[in-house]
Protein backbone atom coordinates (compact mmCIF):
# COMPACT_ATOMS: atom_id res chain seq x y z
CA UNK A 1 0.00 0.00 0.00
CA UNK A 2 1.60 3.22 -1.14
CA UNK A 3 -0.72 5.58 0.65
CA UNK A 4 0.73 8.15 3.05
CA UNK A 5 -1.70 9.51 5.63
CA UNK A 6 -1.64 13.26 5.91
CA UNK A 7 -3.36 14.44 9.03
CA UNK A 8 -1.53 17.77 8.85
CA UNK A 9 -3.89 18.75 6.05
CA UNK A 10 -6.76 18.24 8.49
CA UNK A 11 -5.24 20.02 11.49
CA UNK A 12 -4.88 23.15 9.35
CA UNK A 13 -8.68 23.14 8.98
CA UNK A 14 -9.35 22.66 12.70
CA UNK A 15 -10.89 26.11 13.16
CA UNK A 16 -13.48 25.38 10.47
CA UNK A 17 -14.20 21.96 11.99
CA UNK A 18 -14.65 23.38 15.49
CA UNK A 19 -17.06 25.95 14.08
CA UNK A 20 -18.89 23.09 12.38
CA UNK A 21 -19.10 21.22 15.68
CA UNK A 22 -20.58 24.31 17.32
CA UNK A 23 -23.15 24.61 14.51
CA UNK A 24 -24.09 20.95 15.02
CA UNK A 25 -24.62 21.49 18.75
CA UNK A 26 -26.64 24.66 18.13
CA UNK A 27 -28.79 23.02 15.47
CA UNK A 28 -29.42 20.00 17.71
CA UNK A 29 -30.28 22.21 20.70
CA UNK A 30 -32.73 24.26 18.62
CA UNK A 31 -34.31 21.08 17.25
CA UNK A 32 -34.56 19.75 20.80
CA UNK A 33 -36.39 22.84 22.10
CA UNK A 34 -38.92 22.99 19.25
CA UNK A 35 -39.14 19.20 19.03
CA UNK A 36 -40.09 19.01 22.71
CA UNK A 37 -42.83 21.59 22.13
CA UNK A 38 -44.15 19.42 19.29
CA UNK A 39 -43.83 16.43 21.63
CA UNK A 40 -46.00 18.10 24.27
CA UNK A 41 -48.60 18.92 21.60
CA UNK A 42 -48.37 15.34 20.33
CA UNK A 43 -48.83 13.88 23.81
CA UNK A 44 -51.86 16.16 24.35
CA UNK A 45 -53.28 14.99 21.01
CA UNK A 46 -52.83 11.33 21.98
CA UNK A 47 -54.66 11.98 25.27
CA UNK A 48 -57.42 13.97 23.58
CA UNK A 49 -61.12 13.42 24.16
CA UNK A 50 -61.75 13.42 20.41
CA UNK A 51 -61.10 10.28 18.47
CA UNK A 52 -60.07 12.12 15.29
CA UNK A 53 -57.38 14.08 17.14
CA UNK A 54 -56.06 10.91 18.76
CA UNK A 55 -55.93 9.14 15.38
CA UNK A 56 -54.13 12.13 13.85
CA UNK A 57 -51.53 12.11 16.63
CA UNK A 58 -50.98 8.38 16.27
CA UNK A 59 -50.67 8.67 12.46
CA UNK A 60 -48.03 11.40 12.86
CA UNK A 61 -45.97 9.37 15.32
CA UNK A 62 -46.16 6.16 13.28
CA UNK A 63 -45.47 7.87 9.95
CA UNK A 64 -42.32 9.53 11.28
CA UNK A 65 -41.01 6.57 13.24
CA UNK A 66 -41.35 4.19 10.30
CA UNK A 67 -39.66 6.26 7.59
CA UNK A 68 -35.95 7.18 7.31
CA UNK A 69 -34.82 10.60 8.50
CA UNK A 70 -32.97 11.10 5.20
CA UNK A 71 -36.22 10.71 3.24
CA UNK A 72 -37.91 13.20 5.59
CA UNK A 73 -35.10 15.70 5.00
CA UNK A 74 -35.33 15.30 1.22
CA UNK A 75 -39.13 15.51 1.36
CA UNK A 76 -38.99 18.81 3.25
CA UNK A 77 -36.18 20.34 1.19
CA UNK A 78 -37.07 19.10 -2.31
CA UNK A 79 -40.75 18.23 -1.98
CA UNK A 80 -42.28 21.15 -0.08
CA UNK A 81 -41.25 23.86 -2.61
CA UNK A 82 -43.74 22.36 -5.07
CA UNK A 83 -46.55 23.31 -2.68
CA UNK A 84 -45.04 26.77 -2.27
CA UNK A 85 -42.91 26.30 0.87
CA UNK A 86 -39.41 27.17 -0.26
CA UNK A 87 -36.84 26.88 2.53
CA UNK A 88 -33.12 27.55 2.77
CA UNK A 89 -31.06 24.41 3.52
CA UNK A 90 -30.58 25.34 7.18
CA UNK A 91 -34.30 26.06 7.63
CA UNK A 92 -35.28 22.83 5.89
CA UNK A 93 -32.80 20.91 8.06
CA UNK A 94 -34.19 22.39 11.27
CA UNK A 95 -37.80 21.80 10.19
CA UNK A 96 -37.09 18.17 9.28
CA UNK A 97 -35.28 17.63 12.59
CA UNK A 98 -38.15 19.17 14.57
CA UNK A 99 -40.76 17.07 12.75
CA UNK A 100 -38.66 13.93 13.27
CA UNK A 101 -37.84 14.61 16.91
CA UNK A 102 -41.44 15.64 17.68
CA UNK A 103 -42.63 12.08 17.08
CA UNK A 104 -40.07 10.56 19.46
CA UNK A 105 -40.59 13.36 21.99
CA UNK A 106 -44.35 12.62 21.94
CA UNK A 107 -43.64 9.15 23.30
CA UNK A 108 -41.16 10.47 25.86
CA UNK A 109 -43.55 13.15 27.17
CA UNK A 110 -46.32 10.58 27.36
CA UNK A 111 -44.11 8.21 29.36
CA UNK A 112 -43.25 11.10 31.70
CA UNK A 113 -46.86 11.98 32.44
CA UNK A 114 -47.65 8.29 32.91
CA UNK A 115 -44.86 8.05 35.49
CA UNK A 116 -46.77 10.34 37.88
CA UNK A 117 -48.76 8.11 40.24
CA UNK A 118 -52.48 8.31 39.59
CA UNK A 119 -53.23 8.82 43.27
CA UNK A 120 -51.29 12.10 43.24
CA UNK A 121 -53.43 13.41 40.38
CA UNK A 122 -56.56 12.46 42.28
CA UNK A 123 -55.23 14.08 45.44
CA UNK A 124 -54.49 17.25 43.48
CA UNK A 125 -57.98 17.27 41.98
CA UNK A 126 -59.46 16.68 45.44
CA UNK A 127 -57.59 19.78 46.66
CA UNK A 128 -59.41 21.73 43.95
CA UNK A 129 -56.38 22.44 41.76
CA UNK A 130 -57.07 23.66 38.25
CA UNK A 131 -55.57 21.60 35.38
CA UNK A 132 -52.77 24.16 35.04
CA UNK A 133 -52.05 24.10 38.80
CA UNK A 134 -52.16 20.32 38.70
CA UNK A 135 -49.51 20.36 35.99
CA UNK A 136 -47.44 23.07 37.70
CA UNK A 137 -47.42 21.64 41.24
CA UNK A 138 -47.99 17.91 40.83
CA UNK A 139 -47.07 16.62 37.40
CA UNK A 140 -44.16 18.35 35.78
CA UNK A 141 -41.27 17.75 38.19
CA UNK A 142 -41.72 14.01 38.73
CA UNK A 143 -42.47 13.65 35.01
CA UNK A 144 -39.28 15.50 34.09
CA UNK A 145 -37.29 13.43 36.54
CA UNK A 146 -38.67 10.21 35.08
CA UNK A 147 -37.81 11.10 31.48
CA UNK A 148 -34.63 13.12 32.01
CA UNK A 149 -32.31 10.24 31.00
CA UNK A 150 -34.45 9.52 27.92
CA UNK A 151 -34.32 13.20 26.93
CA UNK A 152 -30.56 13.19 27.32
CA UNK A 153 -30.09 10.18 25.05
CA UNK A 154 -32.57 11.63 22.58
CA UNK A 155 -30.45 14.79 22.35
CA UNK A 156 -27.39 12.70 21.55
CA UNK A 157 -29.32 10.69 18.93
CA UNK A 158 -30.46 13.95 17.33
CA UNK A 159 -26.89 15.24 17.29
CA UNK A 160 -25.62 12.09 15.56
CA UNK A 161 -28.54 11.97 13.13
CA UNK A 162 -27.99 15.64 12.23
CA UNK A 163 -24.94 14.63 10.16
CA UNK A 164 -27.48 13.49 7.54
CA UNK A 165 -28.59 17.08 6.81
CA UNK A 166 -25.21 17.59 5.12
CA UNK A 167 -26.84 16.05 2.00
CA UNK A 168 -28.79 19.28 1.51
CA UNK A 169 -25.66 21.29 2.47
CA UNK A 170 -27.10 22.66 5.69
CA UNK A 171 -24.25 24.15 7.72
CA UNK A 172 -23.01 21.71 10.33
CA UNK A 173 -20.01 19.52 11.12
CA UNK A 174 -20.41 16.92 8.36
CA UNK A 175 -21.09 19.59 5.72
CA UNK A 176 -17.92 21.43 6.80
CA UNK A 177 -16.05 18.13 6.50
CA UNK A 178 -17.47 17.59 2.99
CA UNK A 179 -16.26 21.06 1.96
CA UNK A 180 -12.76 20.36 3.28
CA UNK A 181 -12.66 16.99 1.50
CA UNK A 182 -13.67 18.67 -1.75
CA UNK A 183 -10.68 21.00 -1.31
CA UNK A 184 -7.88 18.67 -0.19
CA UNK A 185 -9.14 15.17 -1.18
CA UNK A 186 -8.02 13.75 2.20
CA UNK A 187 -11.40 12.07 2.68
CA UNK A 188 -10.35 9.30 5.06
CA UNK A 189 -8.29 11.56 7.32
CA UNK A 190 -10.97 14.26 7.48
CA UNK A 191 -13.83 11.85 8.22
CA UNK A 192 -11.73 9.98 10.78
CA UNK A 193 -11.07 13.19 12.71
CA UNK A 194 -14.71 14.26 12.38
CA UNK A 195 -15.90 10.86 13.62
CA UNK A 196 -13.64 11.36 16.64
CA UNK A 197 -15.18 14.79 17.19
CA UNK A 198 -18.72 13.35 17.14
CA UNK A 199 -17.64 10.66 19.59
CA UNK A 200 -16.10 13.29 21.88
CA UNK A 201 -19.26 15.40 21.72
CA UNK A 202 -21.35 12.34 22.51
CA UNK A 203 -19.21 11.44 25.55
CA UNK A 204 -19.11 15.03 26.83
CA UNK A 205 -22.89 15.43 26.61
CA UNK A 206 -23.48 12.01 28.18
CA UNK A 207 -21.31 12.99 31.15
CA UNK A 208 -22.94 16.43 31.33
CA UNK A 209 -26.47 15.00 31.39
CA UNK A 210 -25.52 12.42 34.02
CA UNK A 211 -24.01 15.18 36.17
CA UNK A 212 -27.00 17.45 35.66
CA UNK A 213 -29.33 14.62 36.61
CA UNK A 214 -27.47 14.13 39.88
CA UNK A 215 -27.39 17.85 40.68
CA UNK A 216 -31.03 18.53 39.77
CA UNK A 217 -32.63 15.54 41.40
CA UNK A 218 -30.20 14.68 44.24
CA UNK A 219 -32.45 16.16 46.95
CA UNK A 220 -35.33 14.10 45.63
CA UNK A 221 -33.67 10.81 46.40
CA UNK A 222 -33.29 11.97 50.03
CA UNK A 223 -36.88 13.10 50.25
CA UNK A 224 -38.06 9.71 49.10
CA UNK A 225 -35.82 7.88 51.55
CA UNK A 226 -37.37 9.82 54.42
CA UNK B 1 -37.20 15.76 -21.58
CA UNK B 2 -39.29 15.47 -18.45
CA UNK B 3 -40.90 12.10 -17.96
CA UNK B 4 -44.29 11.57 -16.34
CA UNK B 5 -44.49 9.82 -12.99
CA UNK B 6 -46.41 6.72 -14.02
CA UNK B 7 -46.86 3.15 -12.81
CA UNK B 8 -43.52 2.38 -14.50
CA UNK B 9 -41.67 4.84 -12.27
CA UNK B 10 -43.48 3.48 -9.21
CA UNK B 11 -42.52 -0.05 -10.27
CA UNK B 12 -38.88 1.09 -10.59
CA UNK B 13 -39.03 2.28 -6.96
CA UNK B 14 -40.60 -0.96 -5.78
CA UNK B 15 -37.87 -2.93 -7.52
CA UNK B 16 -35.21 -0.74 -5.93
CA UNK B 17 -36.76 -1.53 -2.54
CA UNK B 18 -35.49 -5.09 -3.06
CA UNK B 19 -31.97 -3.72 -2.55
CA UNK B 20 -33.07 -1.98 0.63
CA UNK B 21 -34.48 -5.28 1.88
CA UNK B 22 -31.40 -7.25 0.76
CA UNK B 23 -29.03 -4.78 2.40
CA UNK B 24 -31.04 -4.85 5.66
CA UNK B 25 -31.21 -8.65 5.66
CA UNK B 26 -27.50 -9.17 5.07
CA UNK B 27 -26.49 -6.51 7.61
CA UNK B 28 -28.95 -8.01 10.11
CA UNK B 29 -27.54 -11.51 9.74
CA UNK B 30 -23.94 -10.27 9.75
CA UNK B 31 -24.69 -7.93 12.65
CA UNK B 32 -26.38 -10.83 14.44
CA UNK B 33 -23.21 -12.89 14.31
CA UNK B 34 -21.01 -9.89 15.18
CA UNK B 35 -23.39 -8.70 17.89
CA UNK B 36 -23.47 -12.15 19.46
CA UNK B 37 -19.69 -12.23 19.72
CA UNK B 38 -19.61 -8.65 21.07
CA UNK B 39 -22.30 -9.40 23.67
CA UNK B 40 -20.59 -12.59 24.88
CA UNK B 41 -17.22 -10.83 25.14
CA UNK B 42 -18.82 -7.84 26.86
CA UNK B 43 -20.37 -9.92 29.67
CA UNK B 44 -17.28 -12.07 30.08
CA UNK B 45 -14.53 -10.90 32.39
CA UNK B 46 -11.78 -11.67 29.87
CA UNK B 47 -9.38 -8.79 30.52
CA UNK B 48 -8.40 -7.32 27.15
CA UNK B 49 -11.51 -8.50 25.28
CA UNK B 50 -14.36 -7.24 27.50
CA UNK B 51 -13.18 -3.59 27.52
CA UNK B 52 -12.52 -3.86 23.77
CA UNK B 53 -16.09 -5.00 23.19
CA UNK B 54 -17.31 -2.13 25.38
CA UNK B 55 -15.26 0.35 23.34
CA UNK B 56 -16.59 -1.12 20.09
CA UNK B 57 -20.16 -0.61 21.31
CA UNK B 58 -19.37 2.94 22.46
CA UNK B 59 -17.90 3.91 19.10
CA UNK B 60 -20.67 2.21 17.13
CA UNK B 61 -23.39 3.97 19.13
CA UNK B 62 -21.56 7.25 19.72
CA UNK B 63 -20.77 8.21 16.11
CA UNK B 64 -23.10 8.93 13.18
CA UNK B 65 -23.89 6.01 10.88
CA UNK B 66 -23.05 8.28 7.94
CA UNK B 67 -19.48 8.73 9.27
CA UNK B 68 -19.13 4.97 9.74
CA UNK B 69 -20.18 4.40 6.14
CA UNK B 70 -17.78 7.10 4.89
CA UNK B 71 -14.88 5.60 6.85
CA UNK B 72 -15.54 2.09 5.55
CA UNK B 73 -16.08 3.34 2.00
CA UNK B 74 -12.97 5.54 1.82
CA UNK B 75 -10.92 3.26 4.07
CA UNK B 76 -11.62 0.21 1.89
CA UNK B 77 -10.59 2.05 -1.24
CA UNK B 78 -7.40 3.32 0.45
CA UNK B 79 -6.49 -0.22 1.46
CA UNK B 80 -7.38 -1.20 -2.09
CA UNK B 81 -9.77 -3.82 -0.77
CA UNK B 82 -12.69 -2.54 -2.79
CA UNK B 83 -14.13 0.71 -4.03
CA UNK B 84 -17.56 -0.80 -4.49
CA UNK B 85 -20.44 1.00 -2.76
CA UNK B 86 -22.42 -2.24 -2.21
CA UNK B 87 -19.54 -3.94 -0.35
CA UNK B 88 -18.84 -0.82 1.69
CA UNK B 89 -22.52 -0.44 2.60
CA UNK B 90 -22.80 -4.11 3.62
CA UNK B 91 -19.63 -3.91 5.69
CA UNK B 92 -20.50 -0.57 7.31
CA UNK B 93 -24.06 -1.53 8.20
CA UNK B 94 -22.88 -4.91 9.51
CA UNK B 95 -20.46 -3.19 11.91
CA UNK B 96 -23.18 -0.73 12.93
CA UNK B 97 -25.63 -3.58 13.57
CA UNK B 98 -22.97 -5.53 15.50
CA UNK B 99 -22.51 -2.64 17.92
CA UNK B 100 -26.25 -2.09 18.51
CA UNK B 101 -27.21 -5.76 18.71
CA UNK B 102 -24.17 -6.37 20.92
CA UNK B 103 -25.46 -3.75 23.37
CA UNK B 104 -29.08 -4.95 23.21
CA UNK B 105 -28.05 -8.54 23.85
CA UNK B 106 -25.60 -7.58 26.58
CA UNK B 107 -28.49 -5.89 28.37
CA UNK B 108 -30.69 -8.95 27.86
CA UNK B 109 -28.06 -11.33 29.21
CA UNK B 110 -27.49 -9.15 32.24
CA UNK B 111 -31.25 -8.89 32.83
CA UNK B 112 -31.32 -12.61 33.61
CA UNK B 113 -31.30 -12.85 37.42
CA UNK B 114 -27.93 -13.64 39.06
CA UNK B 115 -29.49 -16.63 40.80
CA UNK B 116 -29.90 -18.36 37.46
CA UNK B 117 -26.12 -18.31 36.96
CA UNK B 118 -25.58 -19.49 40.52
CA UNK B 119 -28.11 -22.30 40.16
CA UNK B 120 -26.44 -23.41 36.93
CA UNK B 121 -23.05 -23.36 38.64
CA UNK B 122 -24.47 -25.34 41.51
CA UNK B 123 -25.44 -27.99 38.97
CA UNK B 124 -21.72 -28.15 38.06
CA UNK B 125 -22.23 -26.69 34.61
CA UNK B 126 -19.18 -25.00 33.08
CA UNK B 127 -19.32 -21.37 31.88
CA UNK B 128 -20.26 -22.26 28.26
CA UNK B 129 -22.92 -24.68 29.45
CA UNK B 130 -24.32 -22.10 31.91
CA UNK B 131 -24.69 -19.70 28.98
CA UNK B 132 -26.00 -22.26 26.51
CA UNK B 133 -28.56 -24.09 28.64
CA UNK B 134 -29.61 -21.61 31.32
CA UNK B 135 -28.90 -17.96 30.57
CA UNK B 136 -29.23 -17.55 26.79
CA UNK B 137 -32.67 -19.16 26.44
CA UNK B 138 -34.02 -16.72 29.02
CA UNK B 139 -32.08 -13.78 27.57
CA UNK B 140 -33.47 -14.55 24.10
CA UNK B 141 -37.04 -13.93 25.29
CA UNK B 142 -36.06 -10.57 26.74
CA UNK B 143 -34.01 -9.68 23.66
CA UNK B 144 -36.65 -10.40 21.04
CA UNK B 145 -38.76 -7.18 21.15
CA UNK B 146 -35.82 -4.71 21.08
CA UNK B 147 -34.09 -6.82 18.40
CA UNK B 148 -37.10 -6.53 16.11
CA UNK B 149 -37.21 -2.83 16.99
CA UNK B 150 -33.60 -2.47 15.92
CA UNK B 151 -34.40 -4.14 12.61
CA UNK B 152 -36.66 -1.15 11.87
CA UNK B 153 -33.80 1.22 12.73
CA UNK B 154 -31.47 -0.78 10.44
CA UNK B 155 -33.96 -0.75 7.57
CA UNK B 156 -34.23 3.03 7.85
CA UNK B 157 -30.43 3.26 8.20
CA UNK B 158 -29.87 1.58 4.84
CA UNK B 159 -31.17 4.79 3.22
CA UNK B 160 -27.78 6.34 4.03
CA UNK B 161 -26.13 3.88 1.63
CA UNK B 162 -27.56 6.13 -1.10
CA UNK B 163 -25.13 8.87 0.01
CA UNK B 164 -22.08 6.72 -0.78
CA UNK B 165 -23.69 5.95 -4.14
CA UNK B 166 -25.37 2.58 -3.69
CA UNK B 167 -28.65 2.38 -5.60
CA UNK B 168 -31.32 1.30 -3.15
CA UNK B 169 -34.73 2.87 -2.56
CA UNK B 170 -33.61 6.40 -1.60
CA UNK B 171 -31.07 6.62 -4.44
CA UNK B 172 -33.74 5.33 -6.84
CA UNK B 173 -35.96 8.17 -5.62
CA UNK B 174 -33.30 10.69 -6.60
CA UNK B 175 -33.00 9.08 -10.04
CA UNK B 176 -36.77 9.10 -10.61
CA UNK B 177 -37.01 12.65 -9.29
CA UNK B 178 -34.30 13.83 -11.68
CA UNK B 179 -36.27 12.35 -14.59
CA UNK B 180 -39.80 13.35 -13.60
CA UNK B 181 -39.20 16.41 -11.43
CA UNK B 182 -42.12 15.54 -9.16
CA UNK B 183 -40.25 15.58 -5.80
CA UNK B 184 -43.35 15.72 -3.59
CA UNK B 185 -44.91 12.71 -5.26
CA UNK B 186 -41.66 10.73 -5.54
CA UNK B 187 -40.59 11.20 -1.94
CA UNK B 188 -44.11 10.58 -0.64
CA UNK B 189 -44.17 7.32 -2.61
CA UNK B 190 -40.76 6.33 -1.27
CA UNK B 191 -41.76 7.21 2.28
CA UNK B 192 -44.86 5.04 1.81
CA UNK B 193 -42.74 2.08 0.67
CA UNK B 194 -40.45 2.44 3.68
CA UNK B 195 -43.52 2.69 5.88
CA UNK B 196 -44.99 -0.52 4.47
CA UNK B 197 -41.69 -2.29 5.19
CA UNK B 198 -41.16 -0.88 8.68
CA UNK B 199 -44.62 -0.60 10.18
CA UNK B 200 -45.39 -4.34 10.44
CA UNK B 201 -42.05 -4.81 12.18
CA UNK B 202 -42.79 -1.97 14.60
CA UNK B 203 -46.19 -3.48 15.39
CA UNK B 204 -44.57 -6.90 15.90
CA UNK B 205 -41.98 -5.37 18.23
CA UNK B 206 -44.69 -3.61 20.28
CA UNK B 207 -46.76 -6.80 20.42
CA UNK B 208 -43.79 -8.89 21.60
CA UNK B 209 -42.95 -6.26 24.20
CA UNK B 210 -46.49 -6.28 25.61
CA UNK B 211 -46.54 -10.06 25.65
CA UNK B 212 -43.25 -10.12 27.53
CA UNK B 213 -44.62 -7.66 30.10
CA UNK B 214 -47.66 -9.87 30.69
CA UNK B 215 -45.44 -12.93 30.96
CA UNK B 216 -43.26 -11.05 33.46
CA UNK B 217 -46.32 -10.10 35.50
CA UNK B 218 -47.47 -13.73 35.48
CA UNK B 219 -44.10 -15.00 36.65
CA UNK B 220 -44.03 -12.53 39.53
CA UNK B 221 -47.60 -13.40 40.51
CA UNK B 222 -46.65 -17.05 40.48
CA UNK B 223 -43.66 -16.44 42.74
CA UNK B 224 -45.82 -14.61 45.28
Amino acid sequence: MGYVFQFGAVWREMDALLLGAWLTVRLSALAMVFGLAVGVAGALALASRWRGVRALGRAYVEAIRNTPFLVQVLFVYLGLPSIGLRLRPDQAALLAMVINLGAYATEIVRAGVKAVPHGQLEAGTALGLSPWQLFRFVVWLPALRAVFPALGSQFILVMLASSVVSVISAEELTAVADTIVARNFRSFEVYLIVTGMYLAMCLVFQAAFAGLHRVLFARWGDAEAR
Amino acid sequence: MIREFTANELWFLVLAARWTVALSAIAFVGGGVGGFVVAILRVSRARPLAPLAAAFIKIGQGTPLLMQLYLVYFGASLLQVTSDAWTAAVLGLTLYASAFLGEIWRGSIQAVPREQWEAARALALGYPAQLRWVVLPQAARIALPPTVGFLVQLLKGTSLASIIGFTELTRAAQIVNNATFRPLLVYAAVAAIYFLLCWPLSLLSDYLERRLEHAGARTIAFQI
